[in-house]
């Protein structure tokens, strides 16, 4: 079978067998054959949250490969240009205001987190082009900046904020799939749906703008038009992801990555691995946070991050000179 | 028998409140082979990217193929010209395979996959630039040459009746020089493409054109055959250095080489 092509046929495999596999495991091991109330536990909470965290982690890889073409930057991810902070404090400002409106059946803390991931989107954009380019400091000191400034007004939130709201935005803020659910699972479809078709869309050009704005214009592509499109599908994607289940770090940057080295550069291959990968690392990753210190767990925010602080930090001791996909 | 394929008029732009081009006027003929010349800060690279679409605050006229350049949609333009940039340095994890391919963007539609004429047009282009053996070898592992070479190759699988390049040889060594300039000028005979080529070498530029304009500060300052152009007198008023010209044995035209006072 042709290189692309296999990985993905693993990929898939794997992901299928994580799927029907994870929900077994957790505070304790439930078999397929269970029933009864352990049954229950089986389908309405384990299987639930297993498709959550498979998806969420989905659409954080789909989001950081599209931000990684986009700025030609390895280390463009939601969490790194502070569109996951964004995101959050669009959610958190909803929580704070108690508000429990949704519209078509999309939660307001999703439409508020879309909200506040589009305005990181805008500000990191903005500043790097004032600043004249996507060099990796620019990029990174943007990103940085605009982390700091939203988690600040976070902080504000919550400060302001009685003691049951303040401990919600806590414990969400830490990135976990603990209150997953299905109409929490329905909720991200949207999202994903109208993000990864959007992304599906526009392999090819984000092929050619990984390679160069220039070369993109000259082959024809309408530039501004299709960095709105992908601003609009990861900002999509990150928002409906943060409202759920909070700011999941380092899943946007390592998953595309892993998944370059994998099938390779071309979109057209790297989209579909990237969401399969990303959906089995954070699946995988929950199981974890479920098992390590049961019947305890740890958010699983803090288990990315554990494993991304080092990845981010090889990232960038390995490349050289300038930063390049 | 005059046929311009490309003819601009009085072209002038600003880049940041900087007047970088003055009143241009140029034309070029099917066909032809014409270098563009000057020193740095000329323009060169200005006007390049001008007839490649990606400066679009302009002022005068640029016509393609006898219609005004703004009538063009982007893919019908990237139909009939690919562009090949300068040389950066800046590389792109794609395999050679899949950045040729991407030269054939202006042809697909977002819901059409790669037909066969596509794929004729790729590996023609892959094997005029003598790549088969890189094909799956990644862009950033490639040499400076090598990589200069899939660049032109994706130009060319573009399938488009003008090439232009910025500087397509400078930089590299001198098998790559050859090898480079050897395409160019089969595509521009065999094959009956228009190459507009801004080259930073003056023998280059005389052994490879049919015409030389030379820019200076933003302006037409010279225009005419290689022969007509390798004269000391000429490149020291474009250059405002001086030249010594030498004959050569094996071909018509002399060598400059530059500071002859050395």
């Amino acid at each position: 079978m042709k290189k692309p092509l296999l990985p993905l046929f693993i990929l898939l495999f794997l992901t299928l067998a994580t799927l029907a596999f994870a929900p077994l495991f957790g505070m304790a091991f439930i078999p397929f054959s269970a029933t009864g109330q352990e049954r229950e536990i089986l389908i309405s909470i384990r299987i639930p949250r297993v498709l959550t965290a498979f998806l969420a982690g989905a659409m954080l890889s789909l989001s950081g490969m599209s931000f990684q073409a986009l700025f030609r930057n390895p280390l463009a991810t939601p969490f790194t240009l502070g569109v996951s902070s964004g995101a959050a404090l669009g959610a958190a400002i909803f929580i704070r205001l108690g508000l429990t409106f949704s519209i078509a059946g999309i939660s307001g803390t999703s439409l508020g987190a879309f909200g506040g991931a589009m305005l990181a989107v805008a500000l990191v954009y903005g500043l790097t082009r004032i600043k004249g380019g996507f060099t990796t400091t620019t990029l990174l000191l943007a990103g940085i900046a605009i982390s700091f400034f939203f988690s600040s007004l976070i902080l504000l939130i919550q400060y302001i904020s009685g003691l049951s709201h303040s401990f919600r935005i806590i414990q969400w803020m830490m990135g976990s799939l603990t209150a997953a659910d299905y109409p929490k699972l329905i909720n991200l479809l949207p999202f994903l749906g109208a993000g990864g078709a959007l992304l599906l869309f526009l392999h090819r050009e984000m092929n050619l703008l990984m390679i160069g704005e220039d070369m993109a214009i000259s082959r024809g592509v309408n530039v501004g038009l299709v960095k709105k499109l992908i601003f609009l599908a990861a900002s999509l994607m990150v928002g409906g992801v943060v409202a759920i289940c909070g700011p999941i770090g380092f899943v946007g940057m390592m998953a595309p990555h892993i998944c370059r080295l994998l099938v390779g550069a071309d979109h057209r291959f790297l989209t579909p691995a990237s969401f399969l990968f990303g959906g089995l690392f954070l699946a995988l990753c929950d199981t974890l946070s479920r098992t390590l210190i049961a019947p305890s767990e740890i958010p699983v925010g803090v288990i990315t991050a554990l494993l991304g602080g080092p990845f981010f930090i090889w990232l960038l001791l390995s490349r050289k000179n300038e930063l390049e996909l | 028998m005059h046929n311009p394929i490309i003819q601009i008029e009085t072209l002038s732009i600003e880049l940041s409140g900087n007047p970088i081009l003055k009143d241009i006027s140029l034309s070029v003929d099917e066909g032809e082979y014409v270098s563009i010349i000057g020193p740095n800060g000329a323009g060169k690279t200005t006007l390049i990217k001008c007839l490649a679409g990606i400066h679009r605050n302009w002022e005068g006229s640029i016509q393609i193929s006898k219609k005004p350049f703004n009538d063009y949609d982007s893919k019908t333009l990237a139909r009939l010209q690919s562009y090949v940039p300068q040389a950066e340095g800046r590389t792109n994890p794609l395999t050679v395979q899949e950045f040729v391919t991407l030269g054939r963007y202006p042809h697909l539609s977002p819901f059409t996959t790669l037909n066969a004429a596509d794929y004729i047009a790729i590996d023609e282009a892959i094997a005029r630039a003598e790549l088969q053996d890189f094909r799956h070898r990644k862009m950033n592992t490639l040499s400076g040459g090598e990589r200069q070479m899939a660049f032109i190759a994706a130009a060319l699988a573009q399938g488009t009746k003008i090439l232009l390049l910025d500087e397509p040889s400078t930089f590299l060594d001198y098998r790559h020089q050859a090898e480079i300039a050897d395409l160019l000028k089969k595509a521009c005979r065999e094959q009956g493409i228009t190459v507009i080529a801004v080259h930073h070498d003056v023998n280059t530029a005389a052994a490879c054109s049919d015409r030389i304009y030379a820019l200076k500060e933003g302006s037409v300052i010279f225009s005419g055959t290689p022969s007509e152009t390798a004269h000391s007198k000429i490149l020291e008023t474009i250059y405002d250095t001086e030249f010594i010209t030498l004959p050569s044995s094996s071909r018509a035209l002399p060598f400059v080489i530059a500071g002859g006072a050395v």
